[in-house]
């Protein structure tokens, strides 16, 4: 199937044309088609891996341009990952849903479609202006979802959400002016065989548009000085979005991995591991700062957010630490915290539904008839995040620890134990006020929404499921981070044969 | 011709981040909109500036790179989109939070019109 690449794309373009068609109101219908999409999403998120994981980089030429000139998709281990992992979250999200929270506004199946469009396209691009397109698509469908439903809260958190985003895609756009004006190519294998012959009086232009695409990526991840949006933008969007979302940080992570491997990795001559001293210090101050922050939390939603934080630090803790073992370890860690924080998310707006009132608030509550499972399903998801053994945030933290060199060990051993210190205690404080404590009064017992367990439950499962196939899952993630480490065979894949030309670039004319 | 180019990007760039650093709504969105005039006058200019030479390859020995070009036709459309989207969010923000302070609260500054009422 030389078409595989795109359908992550196309299919769910399609799904949200179909679905766009009528604007007011959700029936059994849509949701049907919505969900099918989803779990067709699945499938081809699995065929993908399964065609990959044997180390072949698949190449999709739209128009069958050659590679320099037009734009391709790459699908190698990483990217199918990625979008297997968008797929699986998605699948859960949409479940949760369907449950009656996308009744609360106009267009929630369509907009979600546009956005997983958006994130796959984003992960499979080989093209750095065809990233910013993606990343352009996938945040005009997250602003409309962040609001859906409406409400002072989400407004407030919408208005910092959009006029940040906004000024960060101008950022994207001057790294990409003066990335192009100095390399001659916006191809990112194209990019990685040239920068190694660039001048050395282009360098500093070269470096300064590296940084720069650093912010605008850094933005998106959440790194340290650039991360104060992203708590309240998470907290206050419904739970299935802020699910979604926890996948939105990782595309800015991926598109980090890619860029700074890719293009300015070890092969990269004088501007070689130019991002890893910042991704090393603002991984650990992010982390230090959100292990803080989740103690001070007093609201289930705003502590999820922070535990998500977390996994950002570590992230980019793994990230900096430039060996290949490491990398395996790391992204393991990504797929097990996408999952675990998407699951959470759900579990806390079902918590919120019983509640009443005072929804995800940590405080006492009046008594409701589901606190039993809804604790050991929240045990479940607090134990992974924070790093409990037996299930698989301990595994992949213990993972990540080895790898590390007695000098990054020496920063990183003790701020990665402290903040699964926080977040056991954090957790377990939480946990005990929700579920143990009440107000006088009667019990109550809201409906129970069968959608909205099915999709936690779905997410939640990871964590044992990771720990269970952790062999293979683990070995295929070490296999990901050697392909990445051996950039010639992902440009030898994209160009081919062809030598390094572009028409017109003033890079060789003045 | 080099000199005025850059000189007009960076007025239209410094008045685009001083309004964006404003505490009310209208000028962060005014002040976006010239930030992103200003990231299209710098895209287009990132395949150098080229006089008397259209971006055809053979029918002169001159000729612009037509790269940046079909660029800043996306990113154009891509901001024009952006922007109407921030206007609308921005009118809703000050009906649904009843003021248009960029973080919503009411008290640092009391709107006159709302005092009459």
């Amino acid at each position: 199937m030389q078409h595989l690449p795109i359908f992550p794309v196309l299919l769910p373009l399609v799904t949200a044309i179909i679905l766009l068609r009528k604007r007011e109101g959700v029936d059994p219908v849509r949701r049907t088609i919505s969900i099918t999409a989803t779990a067709l999403l699945v499938v081809v998120g699995f065929w993908l891996v399964s065609r990959v994981a044997g180390g072949e980089t698949l190449v999709y030429r739209l128009g069958n341009w050659q590679a320099p000139y037009g734009i391709v998709l790459v699908a190698d281990r990483l990217s199918a990952m990625m979008v297997l992992v968008t797929a699986l979250l998605a699948l859960g999200s949409v479940i949760h849903a369907s449950g009656g929270e996308d009744n609360q506004g106009s267009n929630f199946h369509g907009l979600f479609h546009l956005q997983l469009m958006g994130i796959n396209g984003a992960f499979l691009t080989g093209d750095l202006f065809n990233l910013f397109v993606f990343f352009e698509v996938l945040l005009l469908a997250s602003y409309a979802l962040l609001m859906h439903g409406g409400g002072k809260s989400r407004v407030q958190a919408g208005v910092h959400y959009v006029v940040l985003n906004l000024a960060g895609s101008s950022l994207f756009l001057i790294a990409l002016g003066v990335l192009y004006g100095s390399i001659g190519t916006l191809n990112m294998a194209d990019m990685a065989e040239r920068v190694s012959q660039l001048p050395a009086e282009r360098q500093g232009l070269v470096r300064a548009g590296a940084l720069l695409l650093l912010v605008v990526f850094g933005l998106k991840a959440a790194i340290l000085p650039l991360y104060f949006w992203l708590p309240r933008a998470y907290s206050s969007a419904p739970a299935p979005i802020a699910a979604l979302f926890s996948i939105m940080t990782k595309v800015g992570i991926y598109a980090i991995f890619r860029v700074y491997t890719l293009i300015f990795g070890a092969q990269a001559d004088g501007l070689s591991n130019l991002a890893q001293p910042w991704l090393w210090w603002g991984g650990l101050a992010t982390l230090a700062m959100a292990t803080i922050a989740v103690l001070a939390a007093r609201d289930l939603r705003m502590q999820i957010a922070y535990f998500m934080l977390i996994s950002i630090g570590t992230l980019l803790c793994g990230l900096a630490m430039d060996s290949t073992a490491s990398r395996g370890a790391m992204l393991f860690y990504l797929l097990h915290t996408t999952l675990i924080n998407g699951g959470l998310f759900l579990l806390a707006d079902l918590i919120a539904d019983q509640r009443g009132k005072v929804g995800t608030r940590i405080v006492r509550s009046r008594k409701f008839k589901y606190a039993t499972l809804f604790s050991a399903l929240y045990m479940i998801g607090a134990m992974a995040s924070a790093g409990l053994p037996p299930l698989s945030g301990a595994l992949a933290k213990a993972w990540l620890m080895s790898t590390a060199t007695l000098s990054e060990g020496l920063w990183l051993w003790p701020l990665l134990l402290l903040s699964s210190l926080a977040g056991v205690v954090a957790a377990s404080r939480a946990g005990s006020t929700v579920f143990w404590r009440y107000s006088n009064g009667d019990r109550v017992s809201e409906r129970l929404s069968r959608g909205k367990l099915v999709g936690t439950v779905l997410l939640l499962s990871a964590a044992p499921l990771l720990i269970v196939l952790a062999g293979p899952i683990g070995g295929y993630t070490q296999a990901t981070a050697e392909q990445i480490a051996d950039t010639g065979q992902y440009r030898s894949a994209v160009l081919g044969d062809v030598t390094s030309v572009t028409p017109g670039a003033s890079a060789d004319a003045d | 011709m080099e000199a005025l180019y850059a000189i007009t990007t960076g007025i239209l760039t410094a008045s685009g981040v001083y309004l964006t650093l404003r505490g009310r709504t209208f000028p962060v969105v005014v002040g976006l909109t010239l930030l992103s005039y200003a990231v299209n006058l710098f895209l287009f200019s990132m395949g150098g500036l080229t006089t008397h030479g259209a971006a055809l390859v053979g029918t002169n020995e001159n000729y612009a790179d037509p790269l940046p070009q079909a660029l800043v036709l996306t990113a154009i459309v891509i901001g024009f989109a952006m922007t109407a989207f921030a206007i609308i969010l921005a009118m809703r923000a000050r009906g649904d939070l009843g003021s248009d302070s960029v973080d919503g609260s009411r008290t640092d500054r009391e709107d006159p019109r709302e005092n009459k009422a």
